[in-house]
Parts: structure tokens; sequence; C-alpha cells
């Protein structure tokens, strides 16, 4: 099962890779998104995996049962999906923002931070990028 | 010893109080101030007796004691003749200084940063620790740099200190590199342990490489051919500076720390074989470029350099007379130059110009300076009974007995002392002396421009008419230091009838004649240096510093392009290039595979994930991208629950569903998906997110069969219920073991939300003032 989560969590890697590689914004989202799963996968297969047995204390009991899932990376995990939540709804807010105010969202075309992009600005960025 | 390293503070302290000083009493500060390195020199001269009877008394300070590191201080006689020229000519360049920038708006700042040099030489003039004695370095290399850039409104100045600091600062890194090595291979970074342990060094074929490291630090700390550039041009400092730092002292570090090290590595082939010709060079070099030099201060920067050679040279022949020539001709050299330095500021100061060409007739006006000056030129020209006759004497000796080529040591030396000698004359006659070329009205400046270079020139004729004196409490101490035992120096003016004294009339005759033909001279070795100088190390050093900005420019254009996916691109090759071959050699040695425990639904939910990831990429719809990514999503939710995972699976399926809402209320808001990148580009792009996926499962099968039993989850486990009251161990790392760590989750989350809410009412706001 070890080797099918890698199978899995590379295919996600080259598909978020891929994306965050693209020209525009809604697609380097969906890249972020991606990577986020890959991650998760990646950590949760960095603990050996156990089929039925979650890391809960027994009533009765003072510690979980001999062989139980590593709870570390489960909490690493919970910790990761939670913050790529967010990062994900600051992104596509930001990027509904971007697109209305700039009316692109072709990443070559964004050069300037001040709206209207004067022409001398559009130089300017070039210079600088040059 | 206490007491003197307690009286460096003092100029600590000085430098503190400098700017109330300089507004309380601007025309007294200078002599005020003085009175901090006076008071060094009394402190210094205390402990004289000892270091007489051969004591070197140390104070070891507790510094990283973990790391076995203590700032240990020593005072021995090369310390201390050292810090006497440090402390003694830094009082007079501070009254000097404080007439000579009278007036100028930062006349603190010279103060200030003056007296934190002298600090930081007087800190390395007692450092037992190398490591102690490399930060002192550094500092000097840096105050010389502040000093060097003083009147950084001018580009010339600002490009001379740029140039000092590049050049000093490389050789300061090669000499740390040099330090660790002798560190690592004697466990040890306290001087007298690697002089105690110099069979170890030699034995080891590391020295050979720390030596050459620690060679490259003194030899541009010192201005050693080839590295010599940087200390001509470091005279767009003021003449003070250029007269302390750049004549007396700093450029003296160099020849101090080879002096400091030779005991430990004197012993090497490479001290004999390879110093003695640097210095040689340097002192040819800096004798023939002094020829055709027209400025006064660069005339003497020029001779300072070939000095400085002498002086290295002097080390590197490397016998005990050599050692004690050395000794001499570096107290008679700073007190020599420095008086020279000082006398050209006064004469700029008075005239405003520091052109031979056009100086002439000032004796008359200014006739304590052109005493200073007269006294300080015979004592360089090497007349007796100046104390610079007494060095060039043993120079002459200790070429004699060079161990290879001493015939040639000897000439070329002879040569370059011709050059010198009348060097000494130019810029200590013709100025006084001639008849005027122009009509400079001169007149002598305050008790502040001429006490200090007369002080100077007449301490370089007392300590020739007593040598004794100067050998008993300097020269032998220092020599004795550096030697590692007792070393009786004795000094006189009259050796007898030898060779030296034949050599001294030849060069004295010799010069002479130059001095005569020094209109001609001058302008044939400057046509010759004008031809050559194209060739000549700072155009090296030009080219190689513009090569390095356009290195620079280039890598910056490729790699800080700006746009996101450049910067992914090359983070991903990178990673790719560095993990791949050592993650595919790995899978070679682990056992195969093992297909157990796969189920008939594990399959079908990697094949969901799989195949969603694959139609993701070529969605051109927004709504199957959400639904695929939807699948993504809760299939990995389902694995999560099928692998022990309660709380991730409930977790994923909320947020999952979070998302999914979040996408479907903004979609239409979204651009629409468009095919910007060229099929190439796309080409490229799915190569190499296939490296990064294939290096990732690789990784993750790599990193399965290693340690995948974590001490940290048995401890969690153990622990949940005793100390944290909790059942559900996740739950219990989350909110009690790591509860910080979640802290910072939410304050994250709060600044995601902060930031969405921000976003979301300026577009609303903006829309409103539209809609006015």
């Amino acid at each position: 099962m070890t080797f099918l989560l890698a199978l899995a969590a590379g295919a996600l890697f080259a598909a978020g890779i891929y994306m965050i590689l693209r020209r525009s914004l809604v697609k380097i989202l969906v890249g972020l998104l991606l990577l986020g799963y890959a991650v998760n996968l990646l950590l949760f297969n960095s603990a050996v995996l156990v089929p039925g047995r979650p890391p809960l204390i027994p009533a009765g009991q003072t510690v979980p049962p001999e062989i139980s899932a590593d709870p570390l990376a489960q909490a690493l995990i919970l910790t990761a999906i939670v913050i790529s939540f967010g990062v994900t709804a600051f992104v596509v807010v930001l990027i509904r923002q971007a697109y209305q105010v700039v009316g692109t969202d072709d990443l070559n075309e964004m050069r300037c931070t001040d709206i209207p992009c004067e022409d001398s600005e559009l130089k300017d960025g070039k210079e600088g990028g040059a | 010893m206490t007491s003197f390293l307690l009286s460096l503070t003092g100029g600590l302290l000085a430098a503190l109080a400098a700017p109330w000083l300089t507004r309380r009493f601007p025309k007294r500060s200078g002599w005020l101030l003085a009175l901090a390195p006076l008071g060094i020199l009394v402190s210094l001269m205390n402990l004289l007796p000892a270091l007489r009877n051969g004591e070197s008394p140390s104070v070891s300070l507790a510094w990283a004691e973990s790391l076995g590191l203590s700032a240990t201080f020593q005072l021995d006689g090369l310390g201390a003749l050292l810090a006497a020229l440090v402390a003694g000519i830094g009082a007079l360049v501070l009254i000097y200084g404080g007439a000579y920038l009278s007036g100028h708006p930062n006349l603190t700042r010279f103060y200030v940063v003056v007296l934190l040099f002298m600090t930081a030489m007087l800190g390395l003039a007692v450092s037992a620790n190398a490591l102690l004695l490399f930060i002192f370095w550094e500092l000097t290399s840096i105050t010389s740099f502040l000093l060097i850039g003083f009147e950084h409104e001018r580009p010339a100045a600002r490009a001379a200190a740029w140039q000092a600091l590049l050049v000093t600062g490389g050789g300061g890194l090669a000499l740390l590199a040099g330090f660790i090595l002798l560190g690592n291979l004697t466990g040890s970074y306290e001087i007298p342990q690697w002089i105690a342990q110099k069979e170890v060094i030699a034995a080891s074929p590391q020295s050979t490489a720390a030596f050459l490291l620690i060679l490259a630090g003194a030899m541009t700390k010192s201005a050693q051919f080839p590295f010599h550039f940087w200390l001509p041009n470091a005279m767009e400092a003021p003449t003070p500076v250029s007269a302390y730092l750049h004549s007396a002292t700093m450029v003296k570090a160099g020849v101090f720390l080879l002096a400091r090290l030779l005991p430990a590595l004197g012993g090497l082939p490479a001290w004999q074989g390879l110093i003695p010709w640097i210095g040689l060079a340097t002192l040819l070099t800096g004798a023939l470029l002094s020829l055709g030099q027209a400025d006064l201060k660069k005339l003497l920067a020029y001779t300072t350099v070939a000095s400085l050679g002498a002086l290295v040279m002097l080390l590197g022949i490397n016998t005990p007379l050599s050692v004690k020539a050395a000794m001499v001709f570096l107290p008679a050299h700073a007190l020599y130059k420095g008086a020279l330095f000082l006398v050209a500021g006064g004469v700029d100061h008075a005239v405003h110009t520091r052109d031979i060409r056009d100086l002439g007739g000032l004796g008359r006006a200014m006739p304590l300076t052109a005493a200073a000056a007269g006294l300080a030129a015979l004592s360089m020209a090497g007349i007796p009974p100046f104390f610079g006759f007494i060095a060039k004497e043993v120079v002459y000796e200790s070429a004699l007995g060079a161990p290879a080529l001493a015939a040639w040591v000897t000439a070329l030396t002879i040569l370059a002392n011709i050059i010198l000698a009348a060097a000494a004359g130019w810029v200590a006659l013709a100025p006084f002396w001639e008849k005027a070329r122009k009509d400079l009205h001169p007149h002598e400046g305050g008790a502040g421009l001429w006490l200090p270079p007369l002080i100077l020139a007449a301490l370089g004729l007392v300590s020739g008419l007593l040598p004794e004196l100067a050998a008993k409490n300097w020269i032998a101490p220092a020599v004795s230091s550096v030697l590692g035992k007792p070393y009786e120096v004795k000094l006189s003016l009259w050796h007898g009838l030898n060779l030296p004294l034949l050599f001294s009339l030849i060069t004295l005759l010799a010069a002479v004649l130059l001095y005569t033909l020094r209109v001609a001279a001058r302008s044939a070795d400057a046509d010759a240096w004008q031809h050559l100088a194209r060739f000549g190390p700072a155009a090296m050093y030009a080219r190689g510093l513009k090569g390095l900005l356009s290195f620079a420019a280039l890598q910056t254009r490729l790699l800080q392009s700006g746009y996101l996916r450049v910067y992914v691109l090359f983070i991903t090759l990178f990673t790719v290039g560095m993990a791949l071959p050592p993650a595919l050699l790995s899978m070679r040695a682990l056992p195969p595979a093992v297909w157990t425990g796969v189920r008939f639904y594990d399959v079908i939910l990697v094949l969901i994930i799989v195949t969603a990831a694959f139609f993701v990429v070529r969605a051109t719809s927004r709504l199957a991208t959400i639904a695929l990514l939807g699948a993504i999503g809760f299939s990995i939710a389902i694995l999560f629950l099928l692998y022990s995972a309660p709380d991730l699976a409930m977790t994923q399926f909320a947020v999952e569903t979070l998302t999914v809402i979040l996408f479907v209320l903004v979609i239409y808001r979204l651009p629409k998906f468009s095919r910007l990148s060229s099929r190439p580009a796309r080409l490229r792009d799915i190569l190499i997110a296939g490296l990064g996926g294939l290096m990732m499962t690789l990784l993750m099968l790599v990193v399965s069969y290693h340690g995948q039993d974590s001490r940290l989850a048995s401890f969690f486990m153990e622990n949940s219920l005793p100390k944290a009251y909790g059942r559900n161990v996740v739950n219990v790392i989350l909110v009690d073991f790591r509860g910080f760590d979640t802290l910072g989750e939410i304050t994250v989350l709060a600044i995601a939300a902060v930031g969405v809410f921000a976003l979301v009412r300026g577009a609303a706001k903006r829309k409103g003032e539209r809609h006015e």
C-alpha cells in the first residue's frame, strides 16, 4: 500500500508542479491545491500505515493498543489541512480581486502595481526584469 | 596586564566622549582626546620591565567555554612594540587631525573612527587567540574603509575605500580559512599552542595550505605585490589617516602577523622559499613606481609599499639577524614615514597642493615643518646618526645572510634603497628649498600641525643617538618573542669598516646622483609605467571586478526574473538534480517492494486520485476542475478513514466541502480557463513536472524503508493520558503537547480571514464608489 500511496502522491506532485508552472492565475491556484493534497499524502505515508487502529486510548486503559497508527503524523497532517484551507481561501479571494482590478489573469500581463498601468511603468518593469 | 587591558577601553571611552568634546572645545579637542592613547602608552611602559625580563603577561577571559574558546590576551615584546607605535603615533595623529580637519563638519566622525581603529589595532597587538586576532584584524579593515571614504562625497574616495575593503576583506577571508585549518590541525586556537605544536604542524600536509591562506591575508593587508595597488589609492583618505593607518600602523598588521606566526610556521619550507621573494618583489615594485609620482602622498605611499616589502622580505629570510633587522626597521619606518606624511599634509594644508612640480620655496615660511621634514628624510635616506641608518645597516647585513641568492637579494635591496633615499630628498628637500615655481603664499600652521611630525622625526634622531636605549627596551623583547628565545640585541652607529657600510656609501652617492636627475627620471618612469599599467594587477582587479559584477547581473537576470514559474522551475530542477540520483542509487540497495495489505478498494481510491490528477491538468471547464479536485480530496479523506485516521478524515471532509462551496460561490467571477503557454513550453513543463513527481515517489519509497518507527510516537502514546488527560492522542498532541503550534496555526487562519475580509470589503467599497 505504501507503494500505491507513493504513486498517488507522485502523480499529484507532478500535476501540481505542472499547474503551478502555468501563466494563468487560476491554474496556479489549482496547482497549489494539488500540491497540498500531495504533501498530506507524503506525510501520511511517512508513518507506518495501520488499517483500522486509530491512536485512541480505550476506556480503562492508560495507553493505546500495542499496534496503532502514528499519532504524530496525523497531528501534522491535521495542521497542514487546515492551513492549506486558509491559504486557499485567501488566494481565491485575492485572485478574484486581482482579476477584477487588472482585467487579466495572465501573469505576463501583470507588470505593475498601480492601476491604470502607465506605459512608462511598463517600460520600467521591463528594464527591472532585464 | 589587567590594568593595561583596562586602559585599552580608554580608547573606546574617548570615542564615546569625542562628540561632546568636539562641541565643547572645538579648538582643543584633539589635544584632549590624545590623552587616551597617552594613558595607554604610560600603562604599557609600566609593563616594560617585565617584558625586558622575558615575561609575557597574559589574561584569559571566558568567551565561549562550551566551544573551548577563551579570549586570551597576551603582551609580549612584539605586541608591545606594535602597541607603543599605535598608541604613540595615535596620540600625535589625534592632535594633528584636530588641527588639520579643524572646522570640518565631520571632525567628530574622524575622531571616533580613528579611536575605534586604534583600539582594534591595540587589540590585535595583544591577542593570543587566533579568532580574537581575526576579529580585531577585520575591525581594522572596516575602520580603514570608513576612514578612506571619509570624504564620501567624492566618487574617487568611495571607490578607493571600496577597493581597499574588497582587497583586505578578501585576504581576511583567506586568513580565517587558514586559521581554521591550523585550529583543526592542533585542536586549539591559542597561538602559543600552535607554537608549542609546531612539529605537528610541520608534519601535516595541510600546513602548506594553511600557510598560503594566512600569507594571502598578510599580503593583502600589508599591500604586498601583487596586492599593492590598493594602498596608493587609499591616499584618498585625509592625510592624518594616511600617516596613521596606511603607513605607520595598519599596513604593518600583515608584517606583525607573519612575525607572530613565525615561531609556528617559520619551519615550513615554503616560508623561506616564498616570502623573501614576495617581499623583494614588493620592495622593487614600490621603489620603481615611486620614481614617477608627482603627488607627495602617492610618492610616499609607494615608498611605504617598498618598505613593507622590505619588512616582509626580512621576516621571510628568517635568520635571527633578519628578524632583528625587521624589528629595527619597523619602528624606524613608522617614525620617519609617519612624520613625512604629516609633513605632506601640512604642506597641503598651507598651500593647497601636493604636486611636487609646483612646490618650492616653503622652507622660509614654514621652518618648523621643514625641520621635521628634514629630520625625517635624513632618517629615511639612512644617514648617520639617525635611526634609519642603523636600520639600513642591519637590513644590508641580513640581505647578505639570505639563505638563497644572497648576492641578488643584496643588490636589488641596494637598488631599491637608492630610489627610496632619493625619494626622501624629493619629499623633504625639494618642496622646501627649491626655487618656487608658483606664487604659493605659504604660511606655517598651528602647533598641532608642526609639532607631531617634529616629535616623530626627533624620535628618529634620539633613538639613533641612543640606540642602546631602544635596543634594550623595545627591540630586544620583540626579537626575543619572535624567535621564541632570549636574544640580545646590540645596536650601534659604528659597526666598523665592513660591507654594509660600503653599501650605505654607495646608496647615498647614487641617491644624490638620482636626486639631481629627478625631473628626467620622474617623467621617464611615469611614461614607462603608463605603458605597463594595462597589464598591472590594478587593471586585473578592475577587470575581475567588472567580470564579477556582470556575472552577478547575468545570474540575477536568469534567476530573479520576477515570474513565479521561473522560480518554481529552477527550484524543481535543482531539487531533482540533487535528490533524484541518490534516490535512484539507494533504490537499488532496497529489498523488493512487498505487496501486502492491499485491498481492492485501496486500488480503486488510488486509481481515482491518479486519474483525477491526470484530467484536472487537461480540464478546460472550471466546473469540471472543481469536481475533479473534489474527487481527489474525498478519495484522500476515505484513505485517511481506512488507515486509522478518523480525525483527519473528518477534517478533510469538512474542508473539502467548504472548498467546493467557496469555489462554487466565486467560480463565475474567476476568469475562464485559457491556454496561454506555447506547445514547447507545455512540453518542457510536463517533463519537469514528471521528473518532480518521479523524484517525490522515489523519495517516499526510500523513506518508507528507513526508520518509520518514531520515538516521538511512543512518547505521545504513553504520556497522553497520564500527563494530558486525553484519550484521543492526535487531539492531545494538537491542543496540549504542541499547543503553541496550534496557536500559531490559529493565528495564520485569523490573518487569512482578515485578509479575505479586507479584500472583499475593499472590492465592495470600490464598487460603491464607482456606482456613485
